[in-house]
Formats: structure tokens, C-alpha cells, sequence
């Protein structure tokens, strides 16, 4: 698939001696969202950090418009344009809102997210951009983790655990907002528990059980018995 | 039938059994030393047989309980001004202040150790050096025992050890051999002990060794005042041999702190066997580099930088990771029974 | 009015020593890092004043303009080139490794320019005064390094709080891993914060060097005063740490005005006194 955005390689992520990721490929297609369910340490979260660069693999493990990113450090990455909202929020204390957004643009890329186009999608932030973000709730908190995604204009955004320890009302307008966050033309990955939300954003699906992909399928196909035994293994 | 039935847990090892037969050979050898060595190798056995203990305590402090100290001349000097004020003023016997200066240091520690528990980590290791600053500085205007420049130990008090020079020299020797032999012999009984494991926790994972019920500041504490008692005794020792003692020379903090991190450093650090070899690598490199002056420090600071960031687990952690061997048996196996 | 000028002289000291202060906090607020070879470098920083002093025949004050970057550039590759490897959870290998520096430099030192002490001469500017009222005068010299610890503190303030690099700073400090998320290089975040301090370090070493005389053997002295100032003012806070150098800086001079032997004593149990009483120091910021 020579027009693959990003793509992963027979991906085997190891922390230390400990595998978590067996021959995993994956691609993404320019403007496509994917989803990736599975299980609690089924890897989800060591193939967004792969992506990331927060994991280093092999070079050609990971490939990014076709050019080898595996091996690359998380600030290279990000400046090729892929940004990452991580599982748990993870926003600076030590800065304000604002900052925490205006860190997010510091890797330079032109295009149409500002700090204007973000205090727009979200205007409760702009009304707190000089607090703390510890003095937000954890749905505003989400929101300047996605601000702060945004700001780096970039092609690929992953989303870790977009709605993990938030409250259903909240979940809610993060979904609503999410055809806005995600424009024409950027790609996204969204790693998610839910599977009938992940199901319902996404073009494309895949299951992943025990670091190893157990389901791939267009998220229109995929039946629910099918997701069920690739999720338990059954 | 389980395989627990069959196997057991043992701490010996063939290796560890040769090395203690060897080292009980070489220990009687040493004991014989003033019958077959000369003078000026006999000082060089004890100075490092000092340095032996010196090493090991700052190890059992930094390799087991996490406490970097930066500070241990204090206690080097501490004991070296006890034994001199002890016999000079209170007609104390020279042989009899070693012993009572490991009182003196552990009582001193303990406020110490109240105070400067209070840093964390790196902040800990300069305020230790903040405390042996204050000792020298405390010391220094103590005119009754020279002030700055420091005082000789009076011959009365030199005579009154032994009779003939030669005596005296063998009679301080041993002293350094079994202070030395002491202080190995106690780390690491405290490492076999109860104590011992609770030390390996806290160094493994200091978190988890909380919620398993250890409490952290009396270990540390325990293994902070056992130190600077042993750390004291020994500096009461290398000044009865010095004969002179000055705020300079006991609050050394290159002497008695620089040389030892440098000594543990590149023997191994978080082992028994380290401080041991770090100690003789020592002395090898300053018995063939002495001439170098200060060239020599240059050096032994490049090669404990190398070795920090190269093999940060010093030569002997090299040796133990390759080849698995322990000369004193601490780690517990499960081996089959015979 | 003696004790009052010895107060007065005091918090004019006490500014140097937020100089060798400052750097200190710095670093130990963007990684965590405590250089047990600061105080060294501050000699270094002298010793490089001095040369360029003497080499280039310009005033003492001048030679600021090359000891300064000189510092900053090699805060710079040794933080690339070696601290930056031994980062990371156990706080032995930073520590162990600044303190072999420590002793390189000391020793290095002591190689090139022997034991002898040193001082640079800055002319008629050392003598200069100002007559305030009956007794008490103000040295020119020290009222102007006072005023600049005072501008490099509100310098470093200003940093730290109003532009992209402090941020990079702060944002680094709280979670390496998300801040190279943000395309931050840490190495490089890293090495520009110990350039920044090594930065202060050269002109603090340029000012020692100038207000008394130095050899290589009195670095660790000058990291025990930056520290018990960074101590009493409280981690985290620069302005504490003027606070702290002021402290310390009266306490030697009281102390010194009891009995010469005592000025050096006396601050360190003044920094003693705070850490029994306010273990956490004055103004605290951040946690140890």
C-alpha cells in the first residue's frame, strides 16, 4: 500500500526483555481515522508510543509517508507532523493553559490550528488560559490536551485513551467535537474501550490481543460477534 | 513429588568457599607480618587495611542505604581529635580510645542525623559536607589542642603504648588488620540480617519497601550512626599512627571522602567485594603513578568518570554480571540438594 | 555602627553568593541535577577572567565578555557530552560523576596556575565609595555586584516565566516524556540550561575573582555557600535564593564581628539553625 500516511512494519516493541508487540502492521491512509480496541496490556498503548517515538524500534518498524521513523526520538517525530493526545491528559502543571497550548505549536508547523482556532472549538479555555490546568476539570483538561495536539498542525494525531476516567456527559461533547478536531485531510488513530464509539468514528478497525493484531476490518463490516471473539479470544 | 522437596536454598557457593579458605590463609599471613615484613610495608598493609574499612562503611552508606555521603571525614576526624583530646587530657591509654571513639562518633551522629535527614539525595550528600566544614571550622579554634595548626601526640603518651618503636608499630598494625576485618566482617552480617534485606529493599525500590512495612528513616538512621562509629574508630586509628593531628589534615575531604567514592566507584559499588579491590587498584595506581603529583588525582578522577558512565557498577559488578561468581555469599539460590 | 556596617557589608556579600547561587537552583529545578563541581567552575570561571585579564590587557569588569560565553559554551557540551548520560532515577551517577569533575578541575588547575592565590585588580573602582551617613560607607564595587545578582536573579526570573525557553524549562521539569512529545529535545533542553547556569557561574567567577583572592583548592567552599543559600531561601525559588545569599551573607559578617575565626562558621549554622527550624527552607517552591 505505497499511499499509506503511516505504517507499521511487522512491529515488535520490547520494554526491556519483555515483548509486547508481535508482528504488528498496521497502515493508515491520508485522511482516514482508525480505531484500535483491545483488551487492558493488549498494547495499544505501546503501539501509540511506538508511533510516538516515546518507544524506539527498528527504523524501518514504523514508517511515516514512507520514510523510516522507527528509530526516530519523540521530538523528531512530532516535527514530521504527528502529535499525540496521551492516555491520562498528562498537561504541564508548571504552565498555564495558554502556555500548555502554545507549547503544543512550538514545533513550528504552519496551518490552521491557532491558538484563536483552538480557543474557538473550546471557549471555556480561553476564559481559564491564565490557570493552572490543575484547577480545570478533567473534561477541560481533555480539552487543553487536544488544544495542545492541535497546535502542532499535524497530519496524524493520535488520541490514547480518548475517554478513559471521564464522565459520560463529557465523553459525549469530546465525540461531538471530534469531526471538528479531526479535518479534512488529517489522519487519526484513536485508541479507545469503548468499541461501539470506536466503531462508530472510525473508517477502519483493529483489534489487538496480546500484542498481537487479532481483527482488521472496514468499521462498517464489523460485526459484533467477530470484535467479541478477537477481543476475549474466544 | 514438587521440585521444592528436592531443592534447597543455599548462600554458599564453591567459589565462596575457596575465597574464604584463601582469605583465612591470607588473613594468618597478615597476622604474621611483623615477623616477616619490613617497616614501610607494614604501614602500607595498614594504611590499607584503613582504607579498606573506610571504603566499605562509605559503601554500606551509599551502595546499601542510599545515603551518598560526601561527609565522612567528619567522623575520620571526629575520632582522631577524641583520641588525641582523650589521652592527652583525661589520661586515657591510646589503645583504649579507639574503641571509646566509636562511642563518641555514634553519639554525635545521632543529632547529626536528625538534622541532615532532613535533605534529600544529592542535597544530602553537600549538607553531610556542610557538617564536616563545621567540625573542622569548631576545631580549628580549640586552642588547648593547637587551633589551626594542629598538635603533636606527646611522647609520654607515644611510650606509653609499648616499650620499643618496633612494638608499638605491630601493636597498631594489628589494630588496623581487625578494625579492617571488623568492618567487612559486620557489613556484611548486617546484610545477611533481617536488617540486611530490608536494606536491599529500600535500595531496590524504596516505594514498595514502605508498603511492606519497613520503615525507612530508623534503617537508614541504624545504618547511618553504625557507620560513623566505625568511621570514627577508624580515624582515631590513622591519627594514633600519624602521631599529629590539624583541622586540615582530619577534615580532609579528599583524603578521607574523594579517595574513598574513587575507591568504591571503580571497585564496584553495592558490593562487599568492591571496596575491597577498588582499594588495591588504589594503591597500585599511586605505588606506580606517585610521582605524578597531581597528575595522579587527574587521573583517578578520569578513570572514575569512565567507569561511572562506562561499567557504573564498578570492576567487580563486571566480573559478577559475567561470570556470576560472589565471594561473599549473600545471594540466596535454589540449588539441588545433594 | 560597627554592627551596622557589618550588616550593611553582609547583604552586599550576600548578593555574590545568590550568584553562586542561582545557577545551582537552576539546574536543580529544570533536571534535578545538583553539580557537586559548581563550586569549582566558579573558580574555573575566575581563573578564565584572570587569563584573559592579563592576555588581552583589558580591565577585569571587561573580561566578563568572554568568561560569560566561554562558561555558557562549556555548560553546553558538558551537559550534551557527559551529564546528560548519567540522568535518570538513581541520583548516584550525576552526583559521583560532578564530583570526579570536581577533582579534575581542581587538579587541572592546580597544574596550570599552581597553588598561589590570585587576584584580579580592577584600579581605582576596588577603592571607590559611597559615604551614606556617620560611618557607614558603600563600596562601589560591591554595590555594583549586588545590583547585578540583583538583575540576573529578575533576569533568570523573566526567563523562566515569559519566554519560549523557560517554558521549555518548566515543561521539560515536569514530564521529559510529553515535552519531547512537543518536539522539545530534553538533551538540548538540557544542555541549555546548564549553559544558562555556567552562564551566571562566569560572572560570579569573574566577581570573586575581583572582590577577593582565589586558588584552586577553594571551589567546594563557594558550592557550600551557593547551597546553604539555595537551602535557606527554599528550592525552586530565585528570589529565595537572594534571600538565602543575603542571610548567609549577614551571618558571616556578624559572625566574623564576634571573632575573625568565626565568619565562615557562622554561616553554616545559621543554614544549620534554618534546616532544624524550617526544614524546607524560607520561601519554599518546589519538593527535594
Amino acid at each position: 500500500m505505497p499511499d499509506a500516511l503511516l505504517e507499521t512494519r511487522a512491529l515488535n516493541a520490547f520494554y526491556g526483555d519483555f515483548q509486547a508487540l508481535f508482528d504488528v502492521s498496521v497502515t493508515v491512509a491520508p485522511g482516514e481515522v482508525l480505531a484500535i480496541i483491545g483488551a487492558n496490556g493488549a498494547g495499544k498503548t505501546t503501539l501509540m508510543r511506538s508511533v510516538a517515538g516515546l518507544l524506539t524500534n527498528a527504523a524501518d518498524m514504523v514508517a511515516f509517508k514512507g520514510r523510516p521513523i522507527g528509530s526516530m526520538r519523540a521530538d523528531q517525530v512530532a516535527q514530521l507532523g504527528i502529535a499525540m493526545v496521551p492516555e491520562g491528559r498528562q498537561l504541564f502543571p508548571s504552565l498555564s493553559v495558554e502556555e500548555n497550548l502554545v507549547i503544543g505549536g512550538q514545533v513550528g508547523r504552519s496551518g490552521p490550528w491557532t491558538l484563536r482556532a483552538v480557543y474557538a472549538l473550546f471557549p471555556v479555555l480561553e476564559e481559564r488560559r491564565d490557570m493552572p490546568p490543575t484547577t480545570l476539570s478533567g473534561g477541560q483538561q481533555q480539552m487543553v490536551a487536544i488544544g495542545r495536539a492541535l497546535m502542532a498542525n499535524p497530519e496524524m494525531l493520535l488520541f490514547d485513551e480518548i475517554s478513559l476516567g471521564l464522565a459520560p456527559i463529557v465523553i459525549k461533547s469530546i465525540y461531538d467535537a471530534l469531526p471538528e478536531i479531526i479535518r479534512e485531510g488529517t489522519s487519526a488513530i484513536i485508541v479507545e474501550q469503548d468499541i461501539t464509539k470506536a466503531i462508530a468514528v472510525s473508517d477502519r478497525v483493529y483489534c489487538l490481543q496480546e500484542g498481537r493484531i487479532a481483527l482488521e476490518s472496514a468499521s462498517a463490516d464489523a460485526s459484533r460477534d467477530a470484535i467479541a471473539r478477537a477481543y476475549f479470544g474466544t | 513429588m514438587s521440585a521444592a522437596d528436592n531443592h534447597i536454598v543455599a548462600r554458599a557457593s564453591p567459589a565462596s568457599r575457596i575465597a574464604a579458605f584463601i582469605g583465612v590463609l591470607l588473613l594468618i599471613g597478615l597476622i604474621a607480618a611483623p615477623w616477616w615484613a619490613g617497616r614501610a610495608d607494614m604501614r602500607l598493609i595498614s594504611e590499607i587495611c584503613l582504607y579498606v574499612a573506610l571504603a566499605s562503611l562509605w559503601n554500606l552508606l551509599a551502595g546499601y542505604a542510599g545515603l551518598v555521603s560526601v561527609g565522612q571525614q567528619a567522623f575520620v576526624g571526629l575520632g582522631g581529635y577524641f583520641l588525641f583530646a582523650a589521652t592527652i587530657f583525661f589520661g586515657v591509654p591510646p589503645l583504649a580510645a579507639i574503641p571509646l571513639a566509636a562511642a563518641a562518633g555514634a553519639a554525635l551522629a545521632v543529632p547529626i542525623a536528625v538534622l541532615i535527614f532532613r535533605l534529600r539525595g544529592a542535597y544530602f550528600a553537600i549538607g553531610t559536607w556542610v557538617v564536616a566544614e563545621v567540625f573542622r571550622l569548631v576545631f580549628a579554634q580549640v586552642s588547648a589542642l593547637g587551633g589551626g595548626s594542629g598538635t603533636s601526640l606527646p611522647a609520654g603518651i607515644v611510650k606509653g603504648i609499648a616499650a620499643s618503636r618496633s612494638l608499638r608499630e605491630a601493636y597498631t598494625y594489628w589494630m588496623a588488620l581487625g578494625l579492617a576485618v571488623l568492618v567487612v566482617a559486620m557489613v556484611y552480617m548486617l546484610l545477611r540480617s533481617r536488617r540486611g534485606l530490608a536494606l536491599t529493599a529500600i535500595r531496590d525500590n524504596e516505594l514498595a519497601a514502605t508498603s511492606l512495612g519497613i520503615d525507612i528513616w530508623r534503617t537508614k538512621f541504624f545504618v547511618y550512626v553504625i557507620s560513623a562509629a566505625l568511621t570514627a574508630s577508624v580515624g582515631a586509628l590513622i591519627f594514633l599512627q600519624k602521631l599529629r593531628i590539624s583541622p586540615d589534615a582530619a577534615f580532609s575531604v579528599n583524603d578521607w571522602t574523594a579517595f574513598v567514592i574513587f575507591i568504591v566507584v571503580i571497585g564496584g559499588i553495592g558490593t562487599i567485594e568492591g571496596p575491597i579491590i577498588g582499594t588495591i587498584i588504589f594503591f597500585l595506581l599511586r605505588e606506580t603513578l606517585a610521582d605524578l603529583g597531581t597528575t595522579y588525582l587527574l587521573v583517578l578522577g578520569f578513570v572514575a568518570i569512565a567507569v561511572m558512565l562506562r561499567a557504573p557498577k564498578g570492576l567487580w559488578g563486571y566480573v559478577k554480571d559475567k561470570t556470576g561468581v560472589e565471594l561473599f555469599a549473600l545471594t540466596r539460590r535454589v540449588v539441588p540438594k545433594r | 555602627m560597627e554592627w551596622v556596617n557589618a550588616i550593611v557589608q553582609g547583604v552586599l556579600l550576600g548578593g555574590l553568593y545568590a550568584l553562586f547561587a542561582a545557577g545551582l537552583s537552576l539546574i536543580f529545578g529544570v533536571m534535578r541535577l545538583v553539580n557537586i563541581a559548581h563550586g569549582d567552575l566558579i573558580v574555573l570561571a575566575a581563573y578564565l577572567g584572570l587569563t584573559t585579564t592579563i592576555a588581552l590587557g583589558v580591565h577585569p569588569l571587561t573580561s566578563l565578555m568572554i568568561a560569560v560565553p566561554a562558561m555558557a559554551a562549556i555548560g553546553y557540551v558538558l551537559q550534551r557530552g557527559v551529564l546528560n548520560r548519567t540522568l535518570g532515577d538513581d541520583i548516584l551517577p550525576p552526583l559521583l560523576v560532578t564530583f570526579g569533575l570536581s577533582v579534575i578541575i581542581q587538579n587541572g588547575l592546580l597544574e596550570i596556575y599552581t597553588a598561589d592565590s590570585q587576584k584580579m585588580n580592577a584600579g581605582a573602582i576596588e577603592t571607590a565609595s559611597l559615604e551614606v551617613t556617620g560611618g557607614i560607607s558603600l563600596g562601589v564595587l560591591p554595590l555594583i555586584m549586588f545590583a547585578t545578582a540583583v538583575a540576573v536573579i529578575a533576569g533568570l526570573q523573566l526567563v523562566f516565566y515569559r519566554t519560549a525557553l523557560g517554558r521549555a524549562f518548566r515543561a521539560t521539569s515536569d514530564n521529559q516524556d510529553i515535552a519531547q512529545l512537543m518536539g522539545l529535545n530534553k538533551a538540548h533542553v538540557f544542555g541549555l540550561a546548564m549553559a544558562l547556569s555556567l552562564a551566571v557561574v562566569g560572572i560570579a567567577g569573574v566577581f570573586l575573582g575581583i572582590r577577593t583572592s582565589f586558588d584552586p583548592a577553594i571551589g567546594p567552599g563557594r558550592l557550600i555557600f551557593g547551597f546553604e543559600a539555595v537551602i535557606i531561601g527554599g528550592l525552586g525559588n530565585l528570589w529565595g535564593t537572594l534571600a538565602g545569599g543575603i542571610i548567609l551573607g549577614v551571618s558571616q559578617n556578624i559572625g566574623a564581628q564576634i571573632h575573625p575565626g568565626w565568619q565562615t562558621l557562622a554561616g553554616h549554622l545559621a543554614f544549620l539553625f534554618v534546616l532544624a527550624v524550617r526544614p524546607r527552607g524560607l520561601f519554599p517552591r518546589i519538593e527535594g
